[in-house]
């Protein structure tokens, strides 16, 4: 029994770590309609910028010896500056020039920008594992491991209180401030929205802002799993039947389906995994998704898809 | 001037529905065609079969495949690594139980086998429309690689879980296998995806095809006319999944002769197949190519004038290369977001008013 | 320092190609490397190619070569993608006067893909410690190579090793020994041995796998905490490894009781995981640092010289994975130096390197000649065995460096050599080749 409670929390936890990545998603397809393929990319480039600030890394001559040492209050700000930047930048350059085109062709122009990014992250600040360290909690709590012989990692209960954060401030963000109720405008009808007088680049430099903030609260937190390196940026695809199952455009879905595949599909390894040889995981994801897709088509908090001829 | 269609008339129906309506167009491609059957097998190398012209043919074809699904039928699918898987381990499968069988028949019988794989994950389709379709493909994605992996019999109980191809021969000649005859295995894949691009782009234009495009303009009101979702989205699947199996195959025996599921086959080849289809543009078999040739070929090219012909080291180069092709598609889109096969339309049309454009 | 570096390098070239047009080029030994600088699996790829890289670049600066005939070592940047070796391949074959002259694919997946082209364009391929584990068997596999030690044997000798820790393989009986893979070809290979070893010692062998690229552990290790294995042995690359350290540290596995294979025990793998990490074991088959005569002369004649390909990584030379890549260097050289000895020609082709390869033989006194005493293992090729010795030691991290804290140990030859003999003689079957007669 406490064996369960634990693979429920871990469950949890992981679950939590997706919805990190997932909420990335998230903004960026409510504002905009864009699937951006580059959203794990993101949080690799967020990770290795803000690493590169806290350890005083010369960006393009990584290997000279650090050139100062900033406290970690100012390095994420600096990062969170740039990753500003690289959203007005992108705005300019991209999606100005590809305004009203189809969906399918903003998601190609995303894997462009993943593939610089990729190379630009590799060449600024080189490829080798990094460790950040920003003083998060880490290892196993010790309280309940003594106290109840319960197995939870720190980093991860801090985590899900930095995701609670994030989310109850996302959801202010969009409910109680004007640029909020523009976006949600712009969510909801871009030509109508157009027409009272909300500007729609800014709304995307807004909403690509966000969701490079968002990229970099994940990249912490996974960075801080495994150090800063490539493999960060495949972490997106453990966020996809995350985002799949809560819905494209919802919020709440994002943390609600980063549950439920979570600890689904924890379960599943653990409890079925050794009668069919394990690592069944990944593909139990998205099978659990794929069922609760049949019953609703748009996901568990998707808006309503009318279809009109 | 020279490229116009003033002056021609059409005397019967079947020259209206030619292919290549315009006699410039036509005698363009099959000098192409005839350049590839008829002068490239004389001077193909290891280099050139193996690296270059093998892998654009089977790319083309899988992009054919998934363009039939995403782009004439409007189904996203980003199973297209573990379709392939199919084809391949289910042609490693027939050939080793029968090594007598012709490889032939023996890829078209892969085909088949991964149509039917592609019927079942495509049922989903039915209820889940958009981007929500692609979790039913990528569900098979990641479950087909994983059976792979776990389920010895499809790589007859080896230790490891790769795959090797047997030399096998076609009409005599050896075709797979590392003693493969450049020549020939580049003419048999030649004729294979020849063949089948023509077909697909027949099948495009007839009845089924017509049914394809309705459902993807809008399947409501495909229904309401009178064509049947069940039997439009499954066909497009099945016939989808029928060209992907044969270029699963096909990459598996002659162009890489050895495979392991996960990286093979990846989620990775998903997404490369599905981005060569959007720049080469999407509802076109000419953009299959095209885009194929985009991802397959611009990477070796930039890699050559990096490193060979300004001096990078091979990292370096890859990051900058990396930088350059992210360059580049983002470029190509902003330029023509409808794919480069648009963008030869425009030329074509270009071509048709010079040198008087007024 | 890439960007700069390339400037310089590409005045240097356009001066020396005005300069230089129409001078023939001297005759060079072509040695590729497979290397990947970039993608997921680059923090491991990056020290390995630079240690192979700047053991030539030391032969050709301090001996002027081999036997005074320079090498050019030609990288090609693989990404570990299977697809992209391939044509890495067809690209440096032919490159040169010499051709290719041995290939090290650095991944178990691009080694499939060549063992059956190596025989046809008659370039040896050395997998070293990687690879196609029947490999071992020098009359099926003529071309290919992979001493000093395959995944098989260490997977036995890591279990010898567990053994003298619990005061003898008796004591094996009923211990639970859990495998920790990668879910791939590479992470499968010594599943087999190790039910074997099962067997016969009668300890409890359960594998569990983790998928690429395995940043998310959990389910994996809350069945190890459950459990409670004895021991946990780990056969993972990239950020798997990490991920795993930090999770046995998480759930308090004891450090000293998780052993790594030598792909999973580098300072990239343990350093994210901080003190935590300390204890944790690996397999090797050389020693760690920078103490000994060649790292001096590299840092001499190659980084003092400014001719190292990446003049950063000084402070990094004897790392584990670039001992590694030195100590392949090494062989590689050797072998080319024995071609040269057996056909009297210093214009060797690939075959004739794979007939070096063969008779090579590089004993403690040869290794002390070239710098290299004490580093690693003596080996002996023969024509039926092109695994060598087989030995295989457990290092530690102390929390700083890395340290061998074992014996060699000889693998349980009588299990070993008969799964090798097994699946070399199946593909032999299934590809029609005739194992050679050696005599």
């Amino acid at each position: 029994m406490l064996f369960f409670v634990e693979v429920v929390i871990s469950g949890l936890t992981a679950g939590v770590m997706y919805a990190l990545v997932a909420l990335g998603f998230v903004l960026i397809f409510k504002a905009s309609g864009v699937f951006n393929f580059a959203q794990g990319v993101l949080a690799l480039f967020a990770g290795l910028t803000l690493h590169g600030l806290l350890t005083g890394t010369v960006p393009f001559v990584h290997t000279v010896n650090p050139a100062w040492a900033m406290p970690a209050w100012l390095a994420i700000l600096t990062t969170i500056a740039i990753m500003i930047l690289l959203a007005i930048v992108w705005e300019r350059l991209v999606l100005a020039n590809l305004v009203n085109q189809e969906h399918i062709i903003l998601f190609m122009a995303t894997l462009g920008l993943a593939y610089v990014l990729e190379g630009a992250g590799d060449i600024i600040w080189g490829s080798d594992v990094k460790v950040l360290d920003l003083g998060l909690p880490q290892g196993a709590s010790d309280y309940f491991l003594d106290t109840f012989n319960l197995y939870v990692e720190k980093l991860e209960l801090f985590a899900a209180a930095t995701a609670g954060v994030l989310v109850v401030v996302l959801a202010l963000f969009f409910n109680k401030t004007r640029i909020g109720r523009a976006l949600r405008a712009v969510a909801d009808d871009h030509q109508a929205a157009l027409s009272v007088g909300i500007s729609l680049r800014t709304i995307w430099v807004i909403v690509w802002s966000v969701a490079g903030i968002v990229a970099l609260v994940a990249g912490i937190m996974w960075g801080a799993k495994s150090g800063i390196q490539f493999s960060l940026s495949l972490i997106a695809l453990k966020a996809l039947p995350v985002l799949i199952l809560g819905g494209f455009t919802s919020i709440p879905g994002a943390i609600v389906g980063g549950l439920i595949i979570g600890v689904g599909e924890k379960i599943a390894e653990v409890y079925m995994g050794p009668y069919v040889g394990g690592a069944i995981e990944n593909w139990f994801a998205y099978m659990l998704a794929l069922v609760f897709l049949l019953f609703r088509p748009q996901g568990l908090f998707g808006e309503k898809i009318i279809e009109r001829v | 001037m020279f490229y116009r269609e003033a002056g021609e008339f059409k005397t019967s129906y079947a020259a209206d529905q030619a292919i290549f309506p315009i006699p410039q167009d036509r005698w363009f491609v099959l000098g192409l065609v005839g350049v590839a059957f008829l002068v490239l097998p004389w001077i193909v190398n290891d280099y050139w079969t193996n690296s270059i012209l093998l892998p654009f043919l089977v790319y083309a074809l899988a992009a054919i495949g998934l363009n039939i699904l995403t782009g004439y039928c409007g189904q996203l699918s980003l199973g297209t690594g573990a379709f392939l898987a199919v084809g391949g381990y289910s042609f490693y499968k027939l050939t080793t139980a029968f090594p007598d069988l012709n490889i032939l028949l023996a890829m078209m019988l892969s085909g088949g086998i991964t149509a039917g794989v592609g019927m079942l994950f495509g049922l989903p389709s039915l209820r889940i429309k958009g981007f929500y379709l692609a979790v039913a493909t990528l569900a098979a994605q990641f479950f087909i690689i994983w059976l792979f992996y776990k389920v010895p019999w499809f790589y007859n109980y080896n230790a490891t879980g790769q795959i090797t191809v047997p030399p096998r021969e076609f009409l005599g000649v050896l075709i797979t296998g590392p003693e493969g005859v450049n020549w020939a295995k580049y003419l048999y894949t030649l004729t294979i995806v020849a063949v089948m691009a023509l077909v697909a782009k027949n099948l495009a234009r007839s009845a089924v095809g017509r049914s394809w495009m309705a459902i993807r303009d809008m399947d409501i009101a495909a229904e309401l006319i009178g064509i049947r979702p069940l039997q439009a989205k499954l066909s497009a699947f099945g016939v989808s999944s029928f060209y992907i199996g044969v270029a699963g195959a096909l990459m598996f025996a002659v162009y890489l002769g050895a495979a392991e599921s996960g990286e093979t086959f990846g989620i990775q080849q998903s997404f490369d197949v599905l981005f060569m289809i959007i720049i080469g543009g999407l509802g076109t078999i000419l953009g299959s190519f095209l885009g194929a040739g985009f991802l397959v070929l611009l990477p070796i090219a930039l890699e050559l004038v990096l490193v060979e012909g300004l001096g990078m080291h091979t990292g370096f180069a890859e990051q900058v290369k990396f930088i350059l092709l992210g360059s580049l598609i983002i470029f190509f889109l902003i330029v023509e977001p409808h794919g480069l096969a648009r963008l030869w339309q425009i030329g074509k049309e270009k071509l048709r008013l010079w040198p008087f454009p007024h | 320092m890439a960007i700069s570096r390339w400037l310089t390098g590409l005045a240097a070239g356009i001066v020396a190609a005005t300069l230089g047009a129409g001078t023939l080029a001297a005759y060079e030994l072509t040695i590729p490397f497979f290397s990947y600088r970039t993608g997921p699996y680059a923090p491991n790829g990056i020290p390995v190619a630079n240690g192979w890289h700047d053991y030539f670049t030391l032969l050709n600066e301090r001996d002027g070569g081999i036997n005074g005939v320079k090498v050019n070592v030609v990288e090609c940047e693989t990404g570990y993608n299977t697809k992209k070796g391939v044509e890495c391949y067809e690209k440096v074959k032919n490159r040169g006067e010499s051709g290719a002259l041995i290939i090290q694919p650095l991944s178990t997946g691009i080694t499939y893909q060549l063992i059956p082209k190596a025989s046809v364009d008659k370039i040896p391929i050395h997998s070293m410690g990687y690879g196609r584990t029947s490999a071992a068997n020098g009359r099926v596999f003529k071309w290919v190579f992979n001493f000093p030690a395959t995944y098989w044997s260490q997977a036995s000798a890591l279990i010898k090793y567990i053994g003298d820790r619990e005061g003898g393989m008796a004591n094996l009986k009923g211990k639970k020994i859990y495998l920790v893979y990668h879910n791939s070809a590479y992470g499968k290979e010594p599943i087999r041995t190790l039910e074997a070893l099962s067997k016969k010692h009668g300890f409890v062998f359960k594998g569990l796998p983790v998928d690429h690229p395995g940043q998310e552990q959990k389910a994996t290790w809350l069945q190890i905490r459950r459990e409670r294995p004895d021991w946990v042995l780990m056969w993972g690359w990239g950020v798997m490894n990490q991920v795993a350290i930090k999770e046995a540290a998480s759930i308090r596995f004891p450090m000293d009781r998780f052993i790594g294979v030598w792909w999973s025990g580098s300072e990239n793998d343990v350093k994210p995981a901080g003190a935590a990490a300390k204890g944790y074991l690996s397999g090797t088959f050389h020693q760690p640092g920078a103490d000994f005569p060649v790292h001096k002369d590299i840092l001499k004649y190659v980084y003092d010289r400014g001719k190292a390909i990446d003049p950063s990584f000084r402070p990094r030379v004897g790392e584990v994975l670039y001992n590694r890549g030195l100590v392949g260097a090494m062989w590689a050289a050797e072998a080319i130096r024995k071609a040269m000895e057996i056909h009297g020609t210093k214009k060797v082709r690939g075959e004739h390197v794979r007939d070096g390869l063969e008779a090579l033989e590089v004993d403690e006194a040869r290794l002390k000649e070239l710098g290299f005493g004490g580093f690693t293992v003596p080996i002996k090729i023969t024509c039926a065995n092109h695994e060598g010795p087989g030995l295989v030691a457990v290092q530690q991290w102390d929390g700083k460096q890395w340290k061998i804290v074992s014996k060699f140990y000889e693998p349980d030859r009588e299990i070993v050599d008969a799964l090798i003999k097994e699946d070399s003689e199946k593909y032999a079957k299934e590809n029609n080749i005739t194992p050679r007669d050696c005599k």
